[in-house]
């Protein structure tokens, strides 16, 4: 059964307890921080933060609102990272979690290319840039958790029940039950839809655009297509083009054969005489 | 210098300045190796990729398309008034590629798991099929080679073997580069979103195949040029204007598709809505498009060794500037952050281009590949080899 988790932006106070589940479930090391004026330093996904906060202020209504959003791997439908990967070290399980194929073993497909950072759309893996020998990291959902019947580190920590786990179909339909029932929820379910849906979903009652989601690209709204899908179109071609531009090309080469002058090309070539 | 009886290399000052950047440049791969890239490269979770694989890869791949092209027009049109120049164009692809190959080694983190791929499928990966390709075609050149280097190194059980390849091979060496070269522009499709629309397409692999085509004459104009200088030869100004129409119909195709597409998915305005990466647009296809293709299509340019250099390196540097703008010019605004090859990412591209001038010398002048004087200075052309041929 496929899981997932709702976070409900209306909720969450900015207390960065998931953080710190995430850091300590996972074995993450600490690193220094420095302040940053919108107080959510480290401010972005890194390989050793899987999970941040990000703070937004923004005007609503000519009220200042405060709004605290924990981002982390969405766990797409059809993953982006894992159609981009060449040796598919990366896999997403029955139970919804995007991961390094889940053992020690296998986990060393991964080749460092990080053609699955340039595809993910939102930015999520990371790379330990500091390693001689690094991985690419980011939120594996607690997989392992999750197969004993765990919640996620981070829902655990959370005091404030931002964060709902469950069953996808069950995280939807809680999802738009809030958005329906209260006025005050903009009439969107981040991550139902967009790059052909994700595990992750949020719900939010300032605007999306305005606390960090991208909603639309240049003008127009993001894509409902998964990333995948995207590419496959293009490269489903590989054979019939392999095949047909060969089969074309070996008649041209027979058809103009005929016409060609037979020469020994041995004789036409020489090495140059460098000019000492 | 003389190394042996039979093999030789000039050594003059120049070569020893390209001689001490490769040897920098091995010294600071030897120290990415065991230190890891963060300690030598500016990259970054924002930039992922840098110059290694924008520029050396890509580009390296780009104008290697030299190799294909020639093998298309000369092997398989067996149009023979360009055979002085397709020994050259192989070698300049065959190196080209061995670069785009070092430089894919270097970036990936994980280096000595550089052959998983061979053995592990992402086949639903687009980079999969841009490794494959590349990987076997840089092994088809070398084999192709073969038959350069059997002329010198007498085998000639390996040299029969091989020459009943040679067809086969040679229809390969086609289909592979035209699959990877699109495949290139594909590796892009990933970005939707985020790829300034202008370059963002479903067809890019067709952009980037196409344009890898027909900057392939262009590049042969400017290398032919370069060795016919360096080596105080006649340039062979006939094959090279005669060639221009290859590139001037395509350029001229390449042009009517771009707005098509542009105007196919309602974003043609965006070129002209003053952004800086529409004004990169702009200069991409009016001087690097436009330009060329008007100076192209007047013969008393074309027909001039400095109006056909000048159109070539217009077009060279068009294609390098296009897969500029698509790794960095078109992602700069979603990726965020900022980039800037450091030091050493910068040394050791200088060594890989060095190394590349270096061995492409050395086999000049110690392989067949550069047509013999008699022809060139017979006839002064070329153009006129079809009757030169029977002597």
């Amino acid at each position: 059964m496929s899981k997932g988790v709702l976070v409900d932006i209306t909720r969450c106070i900015g207390c960065r307890s998931c953080m710190v589940a995430c850091k300590s479930w996972n074995d993450l090391p600490a690193k220094k921080t420095t302040f940053s004026n919108t107080w959510d330093s480290p401010g972005k996904i890194n390989s050793d933060n899987w999970t941040v906060v990000n703070y937004y202020i923004s005007e609503q209504d000519g009220q200042t609102s405060w709004r605290f959003v924990k981002k982390q791997c969405m766990h797409c439908n059809e993953p982006a990272c894992e159609s981009a990967c060449f040796t598919h070290a990366f896999v997403k399980t029955k139970e919804g979690a995007v991961i390094y194929k889940p053992t020690e073993v296998d986990k060393d497909y991964c080749v460092g290319c990080r053609y699955c950072m340039i595809a993910c759309p939102f930015g999520v893996p990371s790379f330990q840039w500091e390693k001689s020998f690094p991985y690419v990291q980011k939120c594996r959902f607690c997989y392992d958790r999750m197969k004993d019947d765990l919640k996620p580190a981070c829902v655990t920590a959370c005091p404030t029940g931002t964060l709902f786990y469950g069953d996808k179909e069950e995280i939807l339909a809680e999802a738009w039950d809030r958005v329906d029932k209260d006025p005050r929820y903009i009439k969107h379910v981040y991550g139902e839809k967009e790059y052909g849906g994700t595990s992750w979903v949020y719900i939010s009652d300032v605007p999306f655009e305005q606390i960090g989601f991208r909603t639309e690209a240049y003008g127009k709204p993001v894509t409902n297509r998964s990333i995948p899908s995207l590419t496959w179109d293009v490269l489903k071609w590989t054979p019939v083009i392999f095949f047909g531009w060969g089969a074309i090309l070996t008649a041209m080469r027979a058809y103009t054969k005929r016409r060609a002058q037979v020469h020994d090309e041995s004789e036409l070539y020489a090495p140059v005489d460098p000019k000492e | 210098m003389q190394i042996g009886r039979n093999w030789s290399f000039r050594i003059t000052p120049f070569r020893i300045l390209l001689i001490i950047l490769v040897l920098g440049a091995a010294a600071a791969a030897l120290y990415r190796f065991v230190y890891g890239l963060g300690a030598v490269t500016n990259l970054s979770d924002e930039w992922p990729w840098g110059l290694w694989i924008g520029f050396d890869l890509l580009c390296g791949i780009a104008l290697a398309g030299g190799g294909f092209s020639t093998a298309l027009i000369v092997h398989v049109l067996h149009k023979e008034e360009y055979l002085p120049i397709a020994r050259a164009a192989l070698l300049t692809s065959m190196l080209g590629y061995i670069i785009a190959l070092v430089s894919l080694f270097l970036d990936i983190g994980r280096w000595y798991n550089f052959w998983r791929p061979f053995f592990f499928w992402g086949y639903h990966s687009v980079l999969f099929e841009v490794f494959w390709c590349i990987a076997l075609y840089t092994t088809i050149q070398v084999i192709e080679f073969g038959e350069i280097f059997f002329e010198k190194i007498k085998f000639p059980a390996l040299q029969r073997l091989l020459h009943k390849m040679l067809p086969a091979l040679l229809i390969l060496g086609i289909v592979l580069p035209s699959l990877h070269q699109s495949s290139l522009g594909s590796l892009y499709i990933v970005a939707i979103d985020r790829l300034y629309p202008l370059w963002w397409s479903m067809i890019i692999p067709f952009f980037f195949v196409w344009s890898a085509f027909f900057l392939g004459p262009a590049m042969v104009t400017i290398e032919g040029t370069l060795a016919a200088r360096a080596y105080g030869r006649d340039p062979e100004l006939p094959v090279f204007a005669s060639l221009t129409k290859v590139t001037l119909w395509m350029l001229i195709v390449y042009f009517i598709v771009k707005v098509a597409d542009l105007l196919y998915r309602g974003v043609f305005s965006m070129a002209f809505n003053g952004s800086f990466e529409s004004n990169m647009f702009l200069i991409e296809m009016i001087v690097f498009v436009l330009l060329p293709i008007i100076m192209y299509a007047i013969p008393s340019v074309r027909n001039k060794l400095g109006g056909v250099l000048t159109a070539s390196i217009l077009v060279v540097i068009g294609v390098i500037f296009n897969r500029m703008n698509v790794v960095f010019t078109g992602m700069a605004k979603a990726m965020g952050g900022s980039y800037f090859p450091s030091v050493w990412e910068w040394l050791i591209t200088a060594g890989m281009w060095s190394a590349l001038v270096l061995v492409y010398c050395f086999i000049t002048e110690n392989f067949p590949i550069m047509f013999k004087e008699e022809h060139g200075h017979g006839h002064g052309s070329g153009a006129s080899v079809g009757s030169g041929f029977h002597a």
